[in-house]
Order: structure tokens, then C-alpha cells, then sequence
């Protein structure tokens, strides 16, 4: 039907269909690995450095800008030295939870990068049945290596920092699970080809119906997003690597490779949760509007995660780092209530369907607006207005 | 507005974001070793010696009076007397040093050097890239090397080149006359030409 | 799926990954050891979950056990003193330990085996394991046992909170109320 829309399935089709059939399955699940494996790693490389020279440009500086055409080779000059650097491992260090932990923290990552479905036809392991859970679970697994991390380095930095990462991920996880539960209520599956299935009804003629338009996806995204940067350690909650307190946090006594396996595990987990994320809220591979719906889908999920990621690049120019208790303060007292609130709104949603379309967004408003005033008011009273003596 | 400083944070460093772009006021930065900025006059790194015309040796305006070199704080000066002399600019003979050297690897720049030369014959260079992979010799500039041409010295200090050649032009036009008026009445002893002014 | 036979080498590798895990999780001297061979078992427990077809439970399994309660078990023992058990003792009577799992083993096995033994040889096409009849299941004829457990953990959760709340006529600290931060209770804010 449309060649480039398909490109990367006929091709894995034609591939496939050289071999014998009783070794089929394996051929395309190794080019299925193989494309996850090239591809991610390459987004991870380009975006440190557009992140680098973006961060750059943010502060009135030019960035990288020397190995290659504009700097954008840094990446290879960059995975070059760490790869040739000595691999130190700390002499009072338990050698074989150090060595694991690495692994621990990059493997997840990719797995979860598996289940997402980056176009028409293109997962790499379709899981019709709990697809979404299959994700949230291998999430979790990054805080064991995390931790394996912090404690096996033998280090008081990186237990702070190990302790700091824990203390945020199984904080930030909950709203970050609550917010995907609105989105398995409304579509009533956990399968994420379903959920992209979901939102591809048409409103209007020519919006699609992306989650992140109604009431409860657009909170809902809003809570995910922010839960997302916590868990993927990311400023303004990069509190576990703060690098002006605790040094490198959990991965001070990694060097060479290693640490650039804990670099390229954070990115890739950043990847995913804001695969995750494009999937459930932002209509996953499918057009905001039914004109560009030549546009090869495989080409929006992408955009869409370039978009994110440069929000996410924005987001890490401008706001400094919380403090822990007001990580943990905002997380339990703000993200959480508030993403039981928006489970509320999801339902009221879901069995407001015959109301005329304004008056169902009407409790939604009611319900967020409260909320947002009392906390407004909430945090004035706890910080009132700075008065400045001297200062203008 | 809960989090309307988030956004107004935002609205900032995205202003920071474009500007960078199309207001070059912002982006300052320079590519170094291929664009420079501009010398400044007053900037100095380390001593070099002036000579005049063409020749180091002949023209090195030093006398090796050593009055540097006892000056010097650290002590990185090292000058040895001649035995023979050779005339200066006003055709007195002079001692010259034999040897000159300035360690640089001690030498702190602090320009006490220059203000105490009676004979502006010792003068900050602007030269700041001096990296070497020899830290004692590399780092130890001998006569020959730190001799430059005033030229040199002109290029980088117009201001003080252009005063300091002002007098040692009418010094030597002093001489001069006072050579000929010597030359006219030969019995009467030649008169010292006056400090600089 | 074709059926297959009852010790084939992926089942060999869950078993084993599940009873050296347990095992070393028992036996290790260094308590964060055993808790990250727990940890190791626990995964393998959900790989089991995953080779009978019950992918739901698998996953939850590991969401669970592996993400939250391996992960609290070994921040515990970071939190106290029990990383650091170079001279830990062993226990004083691993007999009672080992009879009762010797029990707790044979009387499932016993349970298994009394109540359906053609099970083993004739398995029976398993029950729906599908998250909509779960969930079903769970709303409509467990949802007595279900509220009552929610109402067990949220008397847990509010003890836990009243226990972390600073205790009135001890002024709480001035700043930095974040210990028990990552444990399941909010924040004791200074009001």
C-alpha cells in the first residue's frame, strides 16, 4: 500500500523469507534485536550532543563544536575514550556486584524498548496481553542495579546516592503507574497496540483522538511526564548523580565503560519512558491530523520522542535541582493525590459518554481546579511573597 | 500561578536558546587557536629583550647593569658581565650580557623588570603559548631567544614604543650636536649627555 | 503450544536459578548478598509464572516482589547496621529452619499430590489466566476479601504514618525530615 510507511516491515520480510522456515522465528527476532540495538544507541549519541550543544546555546555558549561537521562527531570521540580508558574497580569493592550492576541498570531499558511499537506494524515483541505491564515491570528492575551500584562501590557517595535513587524511584513510581491506569481504564486493555488502536478515532473530521486530549490525558500526561524525568533521573531530579553534592552519586567509582553503560542506561530508559508515554498520550505512531497521515508512522513516533526529548533538554537548561525533602514532599503530596484525582476524572470520563462534549470536560475542571487553588494557596502561605530591602 | 515560575523560566533560558542564534552580542565565545580576540595593549605575559636595527647582537640595548636582575622577586634572571665592550646607540661603549637568561617557569610576570630599566631595554611580551614538553629547558629562554627587534616591541606597546623612541631619538640628536660641537672646539671636554628625561 | 516434556532444559534453568537463589539467599554471610539472591529466586519464581502461561502474574510478580520488596529488603538492611557482616554469626539452630521448610515442602507435596494425581501426567488445559477475567474475577466474587485487604493496608499505611509523624513536645528537627524518605509514608511536614 504505502512503501514508505512499510519500509522497515517488507524489508525485515524479505530478509526473513530467505531463510529456511524452521529458523525463521530466530531471524527476525535477531534483526528485531538488531534494529533495537542500532537504533537506540544511535538516538542516545546524537542526543547527548545536540543535548550538549543545546545546553550550550542556553547558557550563550556554542557547545561542542570541534570532532566532525559542527561538533556532531563528539559522540565518537566521546564513546572512543571511555572505551580506552582504564576500567578502575575499587580495591575495597564487592568486584562482582560492581561488575553486574552495569548490566543491570542497561538491559531493562532495552528490553522495555522492545514492547513499544515505534510505527504501523513495527513492535518488536508484540505482547497483546500485558504489554504496558511487561514494561512497568522491567522498570522496576533498574533500582536493583541502582542499588547494586551504590552499595557494591563501597563509597559514601555512592550509597548517598544509591539511597537518594531508591528513595525517588519507588516514590515517583506510583504516579507514574497511577497515570497509566487511567489510560488501561479507558481503553479497557493493556496491550499497546490496543491503546494506540484507541486513540485513532477521528473527532472533528480531522483531530485524532489522542489521549492528551481530553481532560484526564492531558493531566494525566502532565503527571506522567514529570514522574517520567524522576524516574529517569533526569534535572530537575537528578538528585542520585547531583554532581555539585555527592559527585557522580551511585556511579562515582565507575569508570571506562562502565560508566558509560550507566550514561547509555539512562538514556535508553529515558527513551522508553517517553516511548511510554508517546504511546499511552500522544497517539504513539499516529498523526495529530488525518492530512498527514501520509507522513510514514515510523517517522511521527520519532519525531515525537525528538520533540519530547528536546522539551526534556529545555527542561534540564532552565529549572535548578529540588532539595530532598521537597523531591519527596512534591511526590507524595502533590503527584500523588493529584494522579488518584485524575483516576477519578478518567472514570467520570468514561461514564459521562452521551453528555455533550463541553459539559463532560466541566467536572474535569471542577475537579482540577479545587485542587490547584488549595495548593496555590497552600504553598503561598508556606512561601509568601519575597520582599526585597535592597535589592530592587 | 503554581508553576508560573516554572514557565517563566522557561520563556528566559528560551530567550537565552534563540538569542544565541541571532543576537552575536550574546555568543561571545570565540573558536580559539583560529579566531582571536584582539590584543589587548597593557596585556603582558613575559620579559623579552628590545634591540635595535638589525643585528641582535650589535643592537641589544642591555648594558647588563643587573639592576633586574637583583630587582626580579623570584629571582629568575640570570645575567653574566661582559668582558669586552661594544658601543650603544650613542656610540659610547658599553657592556653588553654574555649571557641573559629568564626562567619562565619562575618568572611571575610581574613587570618589575620593565619599570626598573633604566635603559628600555627590557619589555613584556604578549607570547602566551609557551607550552613544551620540557619543563627545564624548554622553559629557560636564553640571550638569543629573548632578543627582539623593536619593531616587535612597537607592534605591541605603540603607545610606550612611540614615547620611549621620541626620547631616544632626541637623545641621539643631542649627541649628535654635542659631537659636532666637539668636533668645532676641540679643546673642551665633551659634555655628558643629560639623563633621560 | 505442543506439549512438552516435564524436565526440559529451560524448565532445568528456572529450577535452578529458583533453588540456588533460595539457597544462596539462606546460606550467604553478607546480608545484601541474600537479599539479591532473593531477589534472583523471586525472578525465577516469575519465570515459572511465565512457562505455565500466566504472563500477568509473572510480570506482577517481578513488579512486585522484585521491584518493591527486594528492593525495601536490601535498603533495609543498607539502612541498619547489617551491611557491614564480616564476623556475622550463623544461626544457632539451623534445624528448626531446615525441618520446617522439610515440612511446609512435604505437606504441599502431600496437598498436591492427594488432591489431583493424574494432574502431573494429564495436565489439564489451565484456567484463564487472562487480565480481564482476573479482574473480573477480583471485582465481582473476591471483592469482599479484596476491600478487605485494602482496608488492612490502609490502617497499615496510616499506622506507618502516625509512627513517622513527629511525636508531640519533641520539636521536630529544623530541616531535612526525610528519613524515613522511600519507605511507604509521607513526609512528616513540619506544620
Amino acid at each position: 500500500m504505502d512503501a514508505p510507511d512499510q519500509i522497515f516491515v517488507l524489508l525485515k520480510h524479505a530478509v526473513v523469507s530467505w531463510f529456511p522456515t524452521p529458523v525463521q522465528p530466530w531471524i527476525s527476532a535477531v534483526l528485531s534485536i538488531g534494529a533495537i540495538l542500532a537504533v537506540y544507541p544511535m538516538i542516545f549519541a546524537l542526543t547527548t550532543v545536540i543535548e550538549r550543544k543545546a545546553l550550550g546555546r542556553i547558557q550563550n555558549r556554542p557547545g561542542p563544536n570541534r570532532v566532525g561537521p559542527a561538533g556532531f562527531l563528539q559522540f565518537a570521540a566521546d564513546g572512543i575514550k571511555s572505551l580506552t580508558k582504564e576500567d578502575i574497580v575499587p580495591r575495597a569493592a564487592d568486584s562482582v556486584v560492581h561488575f553486574l550492576a552495569p548490566l543491570v541498570v542497561v538491559v531493562p531499558p532495552l528490553l522495555a524498548l522492545a514492547v513499544l511499537p515505534v510505527g504501523r506494524n513495527m513492535v518488536a515483541l508484540d505482547l497483546p496481553e500485558t504489554g504496558l505491564l511487561f514494561f512497568l515491570m522491567v522498570g522496576t528492575a533498574v533500582e536493583l542495579g541502582v542499588f547494586m551500584a551504590g552499595w557494591s562501590s563501597h563509597n559514601k557517595y555512592s550509597l548517598l546516592g544509591a539511597m537518594r535513587a531508591i528513595a525517588q524511584l519507588l516514590s515517583y513510581e506510583l504516579p507514574l503507574l497511577l497515570s497509566t491506569v487511567s489510560v488501561v481504564m479507558l481503553t479497557g486493555s493493556l496491550s499497546l497496540n490496543a491503546i494506540i488502536g484507541h486513540q485513532s478515532e477521528v473527532h472533528a473530521g480531522v483531530l485524532l483522538g489522542w489521549n492528551v486530549f481530553t481532560p484526564w490525558g492531558a493531566a494525566g500526561a502532565v503527571l506522567f511526564f514529570i514522574a517520567a524525568l524522576a524516574e529517569a533521573n533526569r534535572s530537575p531530579f537528578d538528585l542520585p548523580e547531583a554532581e555539585s553534592e555527592i559527585v557522580a552519586g551511585y556511579f562515582t567509582e565507575y569508570s571506562g565503560f562502565k560508566f558509560a553503560l550507566f550514561f547509555l542506561g539512562e538514556y535508553l530508559g529515558l527513551f522508553a519512558v517517553s516511548g511510554l508515554g508517546i504511546t499511552l498520550f500522544l497517539g504513539g505512531w499516529l498523526p495529530p491530523l488525518t492530512v498527514l497521515s501520509w507522513v510514514p508512522s515510523w517517522l511521527w513516533f520519532f519525531g515525537k520522542l525528538a520533540v519530547l526529548m528536546g522539551i526534556f533538554i529545555w527542561l534540564r537548561g532552565t529549572l535548578p535541582r529540588l532539595r530532598m525533602d521537597q523531591l519527596m514532599r512534591f511526590a507524595w503530596q502533590f503527584l500523588l493525590p493529584m494522579s488518584l484525582i485524575n483516576l477519578l476524572v478518567a472514570a467520570l470520563w468514561q461514564y459521562s459518554t452521551p453528555w455533550p462534549h463541553l459539559l463532560r470536560w466541566l467536572p474535569a475542571a471542577i475537579l482540577f481546579g479545587i485542587p490547584y487553588l488549595l495548593y496555590h494557596r497552600a504553598f503561598l502561605r508556606q512561601h509568601p511573597p519575597r520582599t526585597y530591602r535592597y535589592a530592587s | 500561578m503554581l508553576g508560573g515560575g516554572i514557565l517563566h523560566g522557561l520563556a528566559v533560558t528560551a530567550k537565552n536558546f534563540v538569542g544565541s542564534f541571532t543576537d552575536p552580542e550574546r555568543l561571545v565565545t570565540l573558536g580559539y587557536p583560529e579566531e582571536r580576540a584582539p590584543a589587548k595593549e597593557n596585556a603582558r605575559q613575559f620579559p623579552f629583550l628590545v634591540f635595535d636595527g638589525a643585528d641582535p647582537q650589535a643592537g641589544l640595548r642591555c648594558v647588563a647593569c643587573q639592576i633586574c636582575e637583583k630587582e626580579c622577586p623570584p629571582q629568575c634572571i640570570l645575567i653574566v658581565k661582559s668582558k669586552t665592550k661594544k658601543p650603544d646607540h650613542l656610540g659610547k661603549p658599553q657592556f653588553f650580557p654574555a649571557t641573559f637568561d629568564i626562567d619562565l617557569s619562575v618568572c611571575m610576570s610581574c613587570q618589575i623588570c620593565v619599570e626598573v630599566c633604566p635603559f628600555d631595554a627590557i619589555k613584556m611580551d604578549q607570547e602566551f603559548e609557551l607550552a613544551t614538553n620540557d619543563r627545564f629547558e624548554g622553559l629557560l629562554r636564553h640571550r638569543d631567544q629573548l632578543a627582539r627587534p623593536n619593531a616587535h616591541f612597537q607592534k605591541l606597546h605603540p603607545t610606550d614604543a612611540a614615547a620611549i623612541d621620541a626620547r631616544r631619538a632626541e637623545e641621539l640628536a643631542k649627541a649628535a650636536a654635542a659631537a659636532t660641537a666637539a668636533a668645532a672646539a676641540p679643546r673642551k671636554p665633551a659634555p655628558e649627555s643629560p639623563p633621560a628625561a | 503450544m505442543p506439549p512438552e516434556p516435564v524436565l526440559s532444559l529451560a524448565f532445568a534453568i528456572v529450577a535452578g536459578l529458583v533453588l540456588g537463589g533460595s539457597v544462596a539467599a539462606v546460606s550467604c554471610r553478607n546480608r545484601v548478598h541474600a537479599g539479591l539472591f532473593l531477589a534472583v529466586a523471586l525472578v525465577g519464581l516469575a519465570l515459572v509464572f511465565l512457562r505455565m502461561g500466566a504472563e500477568f502474574l509473572g510480570f506482577i510478580q517481578i513488579l512486585v516482589y522484585v521491584g518493591a520488596v527486594a528492593v525495601l529488603i536490601v535498603f533495609a538492611i543498607l539502612l541498619t547496621r547489617g551491611s557491614d557482616s564480616a564476623h556475622e554469626r550463623r544461626s544457632n539452630a539451623p534445624g528448626i529452619g531446615i525441618g520446617l521448610a522439610v515440612l511446609l515442602w512435604g505437606v504441599l507435596a502431600w496437598g498436591i499430590l492427594h488432591r489431583s494425581p493424574g494432574a502431573i501426567a494429564t495436565p489439564s488445559p489451565p484456567p484463564s489466566m487472562a487480565v480481564r477475567d482476573l479482574g473480573e474475577r477480583l471485582l465481582r466474587e473476591e471483592l469482599l476479601p479484596l476491600q478487605t485487604v485494602g482496608l488492612l493496608l490502609t490502617a497499615a499505611l496510616i499506622g506507618a504514618a502516625l509512627i513517622a509523624l513527629p511525636e508531640p513536645g519533641i520539636s521536630p528537627r529544623p530541616s531535612g525530615s526525610h528519613g524515613s524518605a522511600g519507605t511507604e509514608t509521607p513526609p512528616s511536614s513540619p506544620t
